[in-house]
C-alpha cells in the first residue's frame, strides 16, 4: 500500500517537472546536498547540509524545505543554521524556520518549511546551510508482536534522494543504525552498507521533487519510551518556592510483547532476554532542585536515585516494573526550587518566569504536553514567551484558601521531542501586598474564633435566672 | 486536678485558681490530642502516607466513590467489580459511619479551597480522631472521678498499643472512628445519669446512631447499657435519672440504628438487641413500681405488689417464650456467626473456617495482653478498687465495662480494642487516686507544723480526691453543694454525716503515709509511666505501623523494600483490559479492586461462602478442573502470593490448608486428607500427590526451581517436591521482582484440529459427563 502511494509519488514529482515552475523555485539550486540520518534512537534525527545557490536574477530571502506526507505529521522540529567561514573558523547564524503551505507546483501533501536567509542571497551568491530535523514515530517494528527472547526490529521509511523543490546538483545519503544487524536495505544504485552505516549516493543532478523510496530493516533495542500524556504544572509561591509537578502517562512504543513474560528468565538472561525492554529511565532536573519525590496513583515507587549537582540534578528511576513493548505505566515526579533562580523582574516591572519547556525524561517523546504555569492569587496580565508556536490558553485555579483563584498559563504542545527544551518565558504583574492576604484571612478568623468564645463565656444565655 | 465551677465569685484567690486549673487542663488536654496525634504518625515517617492492609482499602474506594458521586450515589451503589458475577450492594452493606466522615472532611475541606486529596484525608481520618477519642475518655473518666482521673485516662489513651494497632495513619478502618464513638456514647450516658437531663439523652441516643453507622460493635453498647441498668435496678439504685438515661436511648436509638440500611430492621430482630428490649420492659415496671409507692400508703402498696408481681411475672413468661420461640426458629438461632463466636469461642473454628481462618478472630494470647495494654494491665485492679470507694452510678457502669470488654477480649484479638478504652480509664483513676493519696501525704508531712494551713490547702486543692480517699470533707461537701444541680452523684451522698473539723483530721492522720514511703511510692509510680510511655513509643514505631502492602528488611548492606504487591497491581490496572476479571484468594479481593481496578471473584467481604469455596476447590484442584471453574467464571487471570524466595511467611501456599478446608466444607470431593502426609501438612518430596498436582502449588513453584537450581523454599526450609513441570492451561504473564506475587492468564481453549475431530468429540463428550458428575461442582 505504502509503496504504491510513494511510486504514485514519483510520477507525480515526473509531471511536475516537465510543467513550467514557478520563478522562486527556479531560481535557487543545490549544489550540494548531504544528509545524515541517525537512526540509533527511536527519535529520528537528520542532519541536512545543503550548499544553495542562486542562479536566478534577483535576490532570494528564502528557500523552501520540502518534507513527504507521512514525515510530515511525525516531523517534531525543523531547525536551520547558516554557516559562514571555512574550516575552523566555522560560525553558525540561526535562521527563522516556520511551516509553510505548498507552494503551487508542489506534489499533493508534501509539508513544506520556510527558511529565510539572514540577509537575502544575492545572484550568484552561495550558502551553506545545516538543518537539523527531528521525526517521531517512524520507525515502525516489523514484526509487530515479538516475545520476551526476540530483539526487536523496525522498518525505516525514506527517500534515498532528498525530496526539494529545487534541482540538486550532488546528493549523499547516510542512514546511521543502532547495530550491524541489518536484515534489509532498498537499493537504489549506488548503494552500500558499512558497519553500522548505510551509504546511498551520490546522486547527481536530480530533477526538483524526486523521490525513490526506500526501507530499511534494522535492529533497534533502544528504549523506545513514548510519553503519551504528560502535564507538568509549575506552581509560583512568591514565599520562596518554585513547585513542579509532573504527571507521566508512559508506554513503552515498540513492537507489542506477546505472550509469557518469565521473571526467571528476565533475571537469570538479561541479555538477551528482554531486551528491547527498559526498566529505568533518566530525568534531567534543574539543579538545587529539593523535595523530590516519585509516586504513582497507589503510592510511592522506592527505585530512584538522585544526584545533584551545580549544573543539572539527574534522577533516575525505575517503573514500578520493567516495561515491555505496549505495556504502560502511569507516574508522578514533584520538585521544589528555590525562587530566586528561576524568578526575575524585568526593567518595566512585570515579574517574569523563566523555566525550561520539554519533558524532563530524556530520550523521550512525548506525544501531548500541556505545562501549567499557576501564577500567584492576584496576579494580573500574563503572556508567554516561546520560540515556537503552542496553544495557550488561560484557566483559573483554587488552591490553599484562595478567594479569587490563580490565574494558570497553560501551554500545551503535541510531538514534543528534547530538543523542545528550551527556555521560555511568563511575564505578568504582581503586587506583594497579596502575599498577606491568606495569612491575614487566618489571623483574622482565629481572631474570630476567640471572640467569639470569649463572648460565649462572659454572656449568660440563661432565660430564667439562677 | 482542677474541678472547676466557673459559679464561683470572680476575683477571689479559689476562683483564680480555678481559672488556671482550666485553662491548664485544656492546655494539658490539646497536648494530649496532639499526642494522639503524632504517636500515629510513625508509619508515615518510616513508610509514607498510603492506606493500609486489605480492609482500608476497600474503604477507601467506597470514600473516593462517595467524593465523587456524590451521596445518593452511594446508597444506591450496587458494586460489579467485585464477587463476580454476583455483585454486591455496597450502600446496603457496609456501614457508612466511616466513609461518610472522611467523606464529610474531605468536602469540607475542599469548599474552603484546601485540595486535600481523599487519600490523604482518609490516611489522617484515624490519628484525628483517635485525639478526639482520648477528650472523649477524658470526659468520661471526668464524669466517673473528677478531671484528674480524667485527664490521667486521656493520656493512656492516646497512647495505649491496642488502639494504636488500629489507628496508626493509614489505617482507615471502621475502628479508627468507632472507638471515639463508642467512648462519647458511654460519656454521654453517663453524662446523663449524672444529670438527668433530656438534652443529654438525646445527644447520647444520637452518638449512638453514630457508633451504628460506625461498626458492628455498636451491639456491645445495646448491651453493655442495659446490663448496667438492670445492675442499678438490682442493686437498688433506680432513679429518675436511669430511667431519662435508658427510655430515650432504646427508643431513639432502635428508630436511628434502623435507619442505617446495613441494620435495618436487624435492629428489632436479632437476638443481640433483644437484652435492651427486655430491660426495657423491666424498667418500666420498676418505674411504675415506685410511682405507685409514691402514692399509695404502704398498706395499700404490699398488696399491690402482690397483684403487680403476678401479672408481671405472667407477662415476663409470655415475652421469654415469644423471644425464645423467635430465637429458635431463625437457623442460626438468630445470633450471627460473629456473635456467637463470642458467646461460645469455640463455635467458629467448629463451624465456620471462614471466621477462624482470619488470625484476628482467634483468641489472644497472654503476651498479647501484654504487648496490648502493658502496665495497664496492672493498674486495672487498683481502678476497680478506687471505684468502689466510693461506688456511684458512673463508677459501677466503667467496672461493668471493664469486666466485659475483659471477657470478649479473652474471645476475639479484635476485641482487645474495646478493652483498651476501659483499661485506660480505670488505670486513670488508679493512677490520680495514687498520685493524689501520694502527693497529699508528702504536702502533709511537710507543712505538718502548721497543721491548718496544711489541711485549708489540701482540702482546696484536692478537693475531689480528699472526697474519694477520705469520704466526706467539709469543702468537698461544699463542692457538692454548689454543684448539687449538675451532679447528682454528689447529691446522694450529702446527706452523710457531717464530720467535725476534729475528727477529719484524725481521719486524715490515718490516711497519711510517711513521707519516704511516699516519695518511694511516687517515684516508682513515675517509673511505671515512663516504662508504659517508652513502650508504647516502641509499639507504635515498630509494631504496628507497617503498611504491610509494602514491606522492608534491613539488612547489613542497608534497607531492602518489598514492594511487589502494588508492582503487581500496577501492572494489572494498566496492562489487562479494563474488564478483565482476576480470580485470587479472598485476601487479595479488596486491593486488586481497590489498587488495579480490576473485577475480581472474591474479597475480603466473605459474605457468600460458596463463592469463596468455589475459589478454594479451584486452587485444590488439579490444573484442568482449575480451569474449568475458573473458565466457567470467565475468570482471565489468577494471582497468586508466594513467599517462597524471599521469606514472606503469609503466603498462599501457607493459607492453603484454608483453601482446601473451606473448599471441602461445600464441595465434599476435595478432603483436607488427601492434602496432608500423616496429618502433616508439607511440600517436599514427602507430600501426597494431590497436593504436588493441586493448581496452588503449580502456580507457586512454576519454574521456581531455575532460580536456585535445587527448588530451596524459604519460608518452609526445605526443597520443593515436584521441581520440574509445565502447565499446560495456564501461561505466566507476570511475575514480581522478588516473586512475591505471580501472575497467570487461563489460555484459551484449544481450536478443535480436523483430522482428530472425532477423537475429542469422544473426549469431549466423557468430558462432560464426568465434570457434571463432580468436575463442575455447583451446577
Amino acid at each position: 500500500m505504502a509503496a504504491r502511494i510513494w511510486i504514485f509519488f514519483a510520477v507525480v514529482a515526473a509531471l511536475f517537472l516537465s510543467l513550467p515552475s514557478s520563478s522562486s523555485a527556479q531560481d535557487l539550486q543545490i549544489v550540494n546536498a548531504e544528509r545524515r540520518i541517525d537512526l540509533s534512537s527511536h527519535i529520528v534525527k537528520a542532519f541536512l547540509t545543503l550548499k544553495v545557490e542562486n542562479i536566478g536574477k534577483d535576490p532570494a530571502a528564502d528557500m523552501l524545505l520540502a518534507f513527504p506526507p507521512t514525515q510530515i505529521k511525525n516531523l517534531a522540529m525543523v531547525q536551520a543554521l547558516a554557516v559562514t567561514g571555512k574550516k575552523k573558523k566555522k560560525t553558525y547564524l540561526p535562521l527563522d524556520v516556520k511551516p509553510t503551505q505548498q507552494p503551487d507546483d508542489a506534489p499533493n501533501d508534501a509539508g513544506y518549511s520556510l527558511v529565510s536567509f539572514a540577509t537575502p542571497l544575492g545572484p550568484g551568491e552561495t550558502v551553506t546551510l545545516e538543518v537539523l530535523y527531528i521525526l517521531t514515530h517512524s520507525l515502525e517494528p516489523f514484526p509487530v508482536e515479538i516475545t520476551q527472547s526476540e530483539s526487536q526490529l523496525v522498518y525505516y521509511r525514506d527517500s534515498a534522494v532528498v525530496l526539494s523543490p529545487y534541482r540538486i546538483k550532488q546528493q549523499t545519503t547516510f542512514f546511521k543504525t543502532p547495530s550491524t544487524r541489518v536484515e534489509s536495505f532498498t537499493s537504489v544504485e549506488p548503494a552500500n552498507r558499512a558497519g553500522k552505516e548505510i551509504k546511498y549516493g551520490p546522486y547527481e543532478d536530480r530533477a526538483p521533487y524526486s523521490y525513490a523510496p526506500v526501507i530499511v530493516h534494522f535492529e533497534n533495542n533502544s528504549p523506545f519510551a513514548v510519553v503519551e500524556e504528560l502535564v507538568r504544572e509549575i506552581e509560583i509561591s512568591h514565599w520562596g518556592s518554585l513547585q513542579i509537578t509532573e504527571n507521566y502517562r508512559l508506554t513503552h512504543g515498540g513492537a507489542r510483547h506477546k505472550g509469557v513474560f518469565s521473571r526467571v528468565e528476565y533475571q537469570s538472561r538479561r541479555s538477551i532476554s528482554g531486551s528491547s525492554s527498559f526498566n529505568a529511565l533518566l530525568a534531567v532536573l534543574p539543579p538545587r532542585v529539593n523535595s523530590v519525590y516519585y509516586r504513582d496513583d497507589i503510592g510511592n515507587i522506592s527505585t530512584s536515585h538522585l544526584r545533584t549537582g551545580f549544573k543539572k540534578s539527574e534522577l533516575e528511576f525505575e517503573p514500578r516494573y520493567p516495561l515491555f513493548g505496549g505495556w504502560r505505566a502511569t507516574f508522578v515526579i514533584g520538585y521544589r526550587v528555590p525562587l530566586e533562580d528561576y524568578l526575575f523582574e524585568a526593567p518595566d516591572g512585570r515579574r517574569y518566569l523563566n523555566f525550561t519547556f520539554g519533558c524532563p525524561l530524556v530520550e523521550t517523546i512525548v506525544n501531548k504536553l500541556t505545562l501549567k504555569v499557576v501564577l500567584p492569587e492576584g496576579s494580573k496580565d500574563p503572556s508567554a514567551v516561546l520560540p515556537f508556536t503552542v496553544n495557550q490558553d488561560l484557566q483559573v485555579k483554587y488552591s490553599y484558601l484562595d478567594i479569587v483563584g490563580r490565574t494558570v498559563v497553560v501551554l500545551q504542545k503535541d510531538n514534543v521531542v528534547p530538543t523542545h527544551n528550551v527556555p521560555f518565558q511568563v511575564y505578568y504583574t504582581f503586587k506583594p501586598i497579596y502575599m498577606l492576604a491568606e495569612p491575614l484571612m487566618l489571623v483574622s478568623a482565629f481572631f474570630f474564633v476567640f471572640v467569639a468564645s470569649l463572648a460565649y463565656v462572659h454572656i449568660d444565655l440563661n432565660i430564667v435566672k439562677k | 486536678m482542677a474541678a472547676v465551677e466557673s459559679s464561683l465569685p470572680p476575683g477571689t484567690p479559689s476562683a483564680m485558681r480555678n481559672a488556671f486549673g482550666t485553662v491548664l487542663s485544656a492546655l494539658i488536654l490539646v497536648l494530649i490530642g496532639v499526642l494522639a496525634f503524632s504517636i500515629r504518625l510513625f508509619s508515615v515517617i518510616k513508610y509514607e502516607s498510603v492506606i493500609h492492609e486489605f480492609d482500608p482499602y476497600f474503604n477507601y474506594r467506597v470514600t473516593q466513590f462517595l467524593s465523587k458521586n456524590g451521596i445518593y450515589e452511594f446508597w444506591n451503589w450496587f458494586d460489579d467489580r467485585t464477587w463476580y458475577p454476583l455483585g454486591r450492594v455496597i450502600g446496603g452493606t457496609v456501614y457508612p459511619g466511616l466513609t461518610l466522615t472522611a467523606g464529610t472532611i474531605w468536602w469540607v475541606l475542599n469548599s474552603i479551597n484546601i485540595p486535600l486529596s481523599v487519600e490523604t484525608v482518609c490516611v489522617f481520618t484515624a490519628p484525628v480522631f483517635s485525639a478526639f477519642a482520648s477528650w472523649a475518655t477524658y470526659l468520661l473518666t471526668k464524669e466517673v472521678k473528677g478531671s484528674g482521673a480524667g485527664l490521667a485516662a486521656a493520656a493512656l489513651l492516646a497512647m495505649v498499643p491496642s488502639y494504636i494497632s488500629r489507628s496508626v495513619a493509614g489505617s482507615y478502618d471502621n475502628e479508627a472512628v468507632a472507638i471515639f464513638a463508642l467512648i462519647f456514647t458511654f460519656y454521654l450516658y453517663i453524662k446523663t445519669l449524672n444529670t438527668g437531663s433530656l438534652f443529654y439523652a438525646t445527644l447520647n441516643a444520637i452518638a449512638y446512631f453514630y457508633m451504628v453507622c460506625s461498626w458492628g460493635g455498636y451491639t456491645f453498647i445495646i448491651n453493655l447499657i442495659p446490663m448496667h441498668v438492670l445492675l442499678c435496678i438490682v442493686t437498688g439504685r433506680y432513679s429518675p435519672r436511669l430511667y431519662i438515661a435508658y427510655a430515650p436511648l432504646v427508643v431513639l436509638g432502635t428508630l436511628l440504628a434502623a435507619l442505617v440500611p446495613v441494620v435495618g430492621f436487624n435492629a428489632v430482630l436479632t437476638s443481640e438487641h433483644f437484652a435492651s428490649f427486655l430491660v426495657f420492659i423491666i424498667i418500666h415496671v420498676v418505674a411504675l413500681v415506685y410511682y405507685i409507692k409514691g402514692i399509695l400508703t404502704p398498706k395499700m402498696f404490699k398488696v399491690a405488689v402482690t397483684l403487680v408481681v403476678s401479672i408481671g411475672l405472667v407477662v415476663c413468661l409470655i415475652v421469654v417464650a415469644v423471644l425464645v420461640a423467635l430465637v429458635a426458629s431463625s437457623p442460626t438461632g438468630g445470633w450471627s456467626g460473629r456473635s456467637l463466636s463470642l458467646l461460645d469461642p469455640t463455635y467458629a473454628s467448629k463451624y465456620i473456617p471462614i471466621i477462624a481462618s482470619v488470625s484476628e478472630h482467634q483468641p489472644p494470647t497472654w503476651p498479647s495482653y501484654f504487648m496490648d495494654i502493658n502496665v495497664l494491665a496492672f493498674l486495672v485492679p487498683a481502678g476497680i478498687i478506687a471505684c468502689f470507694s466510693p461506688l456511684s452510678d458512673a463508677s459501677s457502669f466503667v467496672v461493668l465495662y471493664i469486666v466485659m470488654s475483659v471477657y470478649f477480649s479473652g474471645v476475639m484479638v479484635r476485641l482487645m480494642l474495646v478493652l483498651a478504652p476501659a483499661a485506660c480509664i480505670m488505670s486513670g483513676i488508679a493512677l490520680s487516686q495514687a498520685f493524689d493519696v501520694f502527693t497529699g501525704s508528702i504536702k502533709y508531712q511537710l507543712s505538718s507544723n502548721s497543721k491548718d494551713d496544711a489541711e485549708d490547702n489540701t482540702t482546696t486543692k484536692n478537693a475531689p480526691k480528699d472526697d474519694a480517699a477520705s469520704g466526706k470533707t467539709d469543702k468537698g461537701e461544699e463542692v457538692a453543694k454548689e454543684r448539687s444541680s449538675k451532679k447528682g452523684k454528689k447529691k446522694e451522698r450529702e446527706p452523710a454525716d457531717k464530720p467535725s473539723v476534729k475528727s477529719k483530721i484524725v481521719k486524715k492522720k490515718a490516711l497519711v503515709l510517711p513521707l519516704e514511703t511516699s516519695i518511694v511510692a511516687l517515684l516508682l509510680l513515675i517509673m511505671l509511666g515512663a516504662f508504659y510511655v517508652i513502650h508504647c513509643v516502641w509499639a507504635a514505631a515498630e509494631a504496628y505501623s507497617a503498611p504491610s502492602i509494602v514491606l522492608t528488611s534491613k539488612s547489613h548492606d542497608g534497607l531492602h523494600v518489598f514492594d511487589d504487591f502494588r508492582e503487581s497491581y500496577a501492572w494489572l490496572s494498566h496492562n489487562t483490559d479494563v474488564d478483565d476479571k482476576v480470580a485470587s484468594w479472598w485476601d487479595y479481593g479488596y486491593q486488586t479492586t481497590a489498587m488495579a481496578n480490576r473485577t475480581v471473584i472474591v474479597d475480603n467481604n466473605t459474605w457468600n461462602n460458596t463463592h469463596i469455596a468455589t475459589v478454594g476447590t479451584a486452587m485444590s484442584s488439579p490444573e484442568k478442573a482449575a480451569w474449568e471453574i475458573f473458565n466457567s467464571l470467565d475468570v482471565k487471570y489468577v494471582l497468586v502470593v508466594f513467599g517462597g524466595v524471599i521469606g514472606y511467611p503469609s503466603d498462599d501456599i501457607n493459607k492453603f490448608l484454608w483453601m482446601v478446608r473451606i473448599g471441602g466444607g461445600v464441595f465434599p470431593h476435595i478432603k483436607e486428607a488427601d492434602y496432608l502426609r500423616d496429618g502433616q501438612y508439607r511440600i517436599d518430596s514427602e507430600a501426597t500427590p494431590t497436593m504436588l498436582n493441586c493448581l496452588m502449588y503449580k502456580l507457586c513453584y512454576y519454574r521456581f526451581v531455575e532460580t536456585d537450581g535445587k527448588g530451596y523454599d524459604r519460608v518452609r526450609r526445605t526443597e520443593i517436591g515436584k521441581k520440574h513441570f509445565k502447565l499446560t492451561h495456564f501461561e505466566e504473564v507476570f511475575t514480581s521482582h522478588h516473586w512475591m506475587v505471580r501472575i497467570y492468564k487461563l489460555k484459551p481453549q484449544k481450536n478443535r484440529i480436523r483430522g482428530r475431530a472425532k477423537k475429542l468429540k469422544l473426549k469431549t463428550s466423557s468430558g462432560v459427563s464426568s465434570k457434571s458428575a463432580k468436575k463442575n461442582p455447583w451446577m
